[in-house]
């Protein structure tokens, strides 16, 4: 009776999952997979090869590509140093990086505007300094700019996860083995922290391939990503079936990622916050 | 020697760099809630204007409250589905607990801008029309595995021969549970409720596609603002909640070092 009665649990979850996660993304491959009167077509799948639409697909990938790096280069020793100050339980560094979301998303993202503008504050204090102005706005770099602000975070929870979980005596005994600090990076801690590197790129990716708010807001519309060409089918061109069509294009690049976790990062160490 | 110390120095000039990126957009909003011009980058004096205004405008009142009581509802649904489901899970065999576990994964993962297409679909199809309650449905949906990951660890943790041995000294399953297993789950649960809080709070893609028309959640007035120019009533209110969050965490920071350094 107790084994049935647990068994009872997880049944509302099971229900939501099927209501609200399984049935809408079978609606998506539906909708995906057929034309307005309702037989089955790959055309909305291969619209993707349509100039406009692969032109936005190919930016996507490139500047989700280019942000993921950069996140990459710039958490890394972030963790590191990090890890060096043995705060107590992580508490606080959690704290430095979930306090920013509070801050509404969007009005983040906007603040960069007012920052990168012409006129903005960052060519105010370089004009005061004599530098040469920064005129990035509203093209690809103020995009990237955005993608890897809000989506740092994702990269150096995960990081600094795995780094907490490596022992100091493993560090010492490469160090007494004589290998240098290069060396022990490169032979040691990257080698056991590539569980949370991978959670940290597909953290960091996913968003940055499918966003439409920052290439609007960053972009000043100019810039069309495969994110914008999806929403603009839905709100205002109301293509639905092109619209779910070029989603399972993304997906399958989803699905990579996902595949790419499971094969790396299977305690799901990373994905832990 | 030497080395160490300038490695040390560097890493903190580093760290500051990186706080100085993470939080110049914030300094920015802050200091624009107290501008009297709503010029976004013209600086005309220092005012409380926009603070009083915030409390007159009905608009965004009533989009902080559904930001609010979507946030709350939807942490408190999404934890209790979630951790009565974890408890399920954790004893389930090991083939179905890996198919539930990827299915877990799905929302997670997946951008949120299909999660929301595909909820939107959900609806349409089964003729529930776009409104608060499919907010609210949304936001339990991509809830529930946030609480599901941070419950299952601790339940991995827990003894089940402490469950049994209460079971044994004459405790009913159900008081066994509450007064054995629940305290010790009790941090993964509210560390999953407080996580599913904040991600219902900051969510905007999801929200756009369910929302439908007549609602508004503080994101989605915002998005319907920037090309007309947001009203700078919006930043005081993300000023007072920002000041808000970081008092309540500097203050149970605090608590928490008085409280280990008593232990």
């Amino acid at each position: 009776m107790n084994k049935n009665f647990r068994k009872v649990l997880t049944f509302p979850y099971i229900l939501w999952m099927i209501g609200f996660t399984i049935i809408p993304l079978s609606l998506i491959f539906i909708y995906g997979l057929t034309d307005k009167s309702g037989s089955f077509t790959l055309s909305n799948v291969l619209a993707i090869f349509a100039k406009d639409h692969f032109k936005a697909l190919l930016l996507s990938i490139a500047l989700s590509v280019i942000s993921t790096v950069i996140c990459l280069v710039m958490a890394f020793p972030l963790a590191l140093t990090l890890k060096g100050k043995k705060l107590n339980k992580g508490s606080l560094i959690v704290f430095i990086f979930i306090l920013p979301m509070w801050m509404n998303f969007l009005l983040r993202t906007l603040a960069w505007l007012s920052l990168l503008e012409k006129n903005g504050i960052i060519n105010t204090i370089l004009n005061f300094l004599h530098l040469p102005s920064l005129n990035i706005i509203n093209t690809p770099a103020a995009i990237v700019l955005g993608m890897v602000y809000n989506y740092l975070p994702f990269m150096v929870l995960p990081i600094y996860n795995v780094l907490e979980k490596i022992d100091d005596n493993t560090i010492n005994a490469a160090r007494d083995l004589g290998a240098n600090t290069m060396q022990t990076i490169t032979k040691v801690i990257i080698p056991l922290s590539i569980p949370g590197i991978v959670s940290g790129i597909t953290m960091v990716f996913v968003p940055a391939l499918t966003t439409f708010v920052i290439s609007n807001i960053l972009g000043g519309s100019k810039v069309l990503l495969i994110g914008n060409v999806i929403e603009q089918e839905f709100t205002k061109g109301s293509n639905w079936n092109l619209g779910s069509g070029l989603s399972l294009v993304m997906m399958i690049f989803i699905l990579i990622s996902m595949a790419f976790i499971a094969k790396y990062d299977k305690d799901g160490e990373g994905m832990s916050v | 020697m030497i080395f160490s110390k300038i490695r040390r120095v560097l890493g903190d000039i580093y760290l500051v760099f990186v706080l100085i990126f993470l939080y110049a957009p914030i300094a920015t909003l802050v200091i624009l809630s107290f501008n009297t011009s709503k010029s976004r980058n013209r600086w005309g004096g220092f005012t409380f204007d926009w603070y009083g205004e915030l409390f007159k405008s009905a608009t965004i009142m009533s989009a902080f409250r559904n930001t609010l009581v979507i946030a709350f509802l939807s942490a408190l649904i999404a934890t209790l589905i979630g951790t009565v489901a974890a408890i399920g899970i954790n004893n389930m065999r090991k083939i179905p607990k890996t198919v539930v576990m990827a299915v877990n994964n799905i929302p997670m993962l997946n951008a949120d801008i299909v999660t929301g297409i595909s909820l939107m679909l959900g609806f349409i199809a089964f003729g529930i029309s776009l409104g608060f309650k499919t907010i609210l449905i949304s936001h339990i949906t991509f809830n529930i595995p946030y609480v599901l990951l941070s419950v299952m660890p601790k339940l991995k943790q827990t003894e089940r021969v402490t469950y049994e041995a209460a079971l044994d000294l004459g405790a009913t399953p159900l008081t066994a549970f509450f007064r054995v297993v629940f305290p010790d789950i009790f941090p993964g649960v509210i560390s999953g409720f407080l996580l599913a809080f904040t991600m219902s709070l900051d969510d905007f893609i999801i929200t756009h596609f369910t929302k439908g028309a007549g609602i508004n959640t503080i994101s989605t007035l915002v998005y319907s603002e920037v090309r007309r120019g947001i009203k700078p009533s919006l930043y005081a209110l993300s000023t007072i909640i920002f000041g808000t969050v970081l008092i309540l965490l500097i203050v149970s920071n605090i608590a928490q070092n008085k409280i280990n350094k008593r232990r």
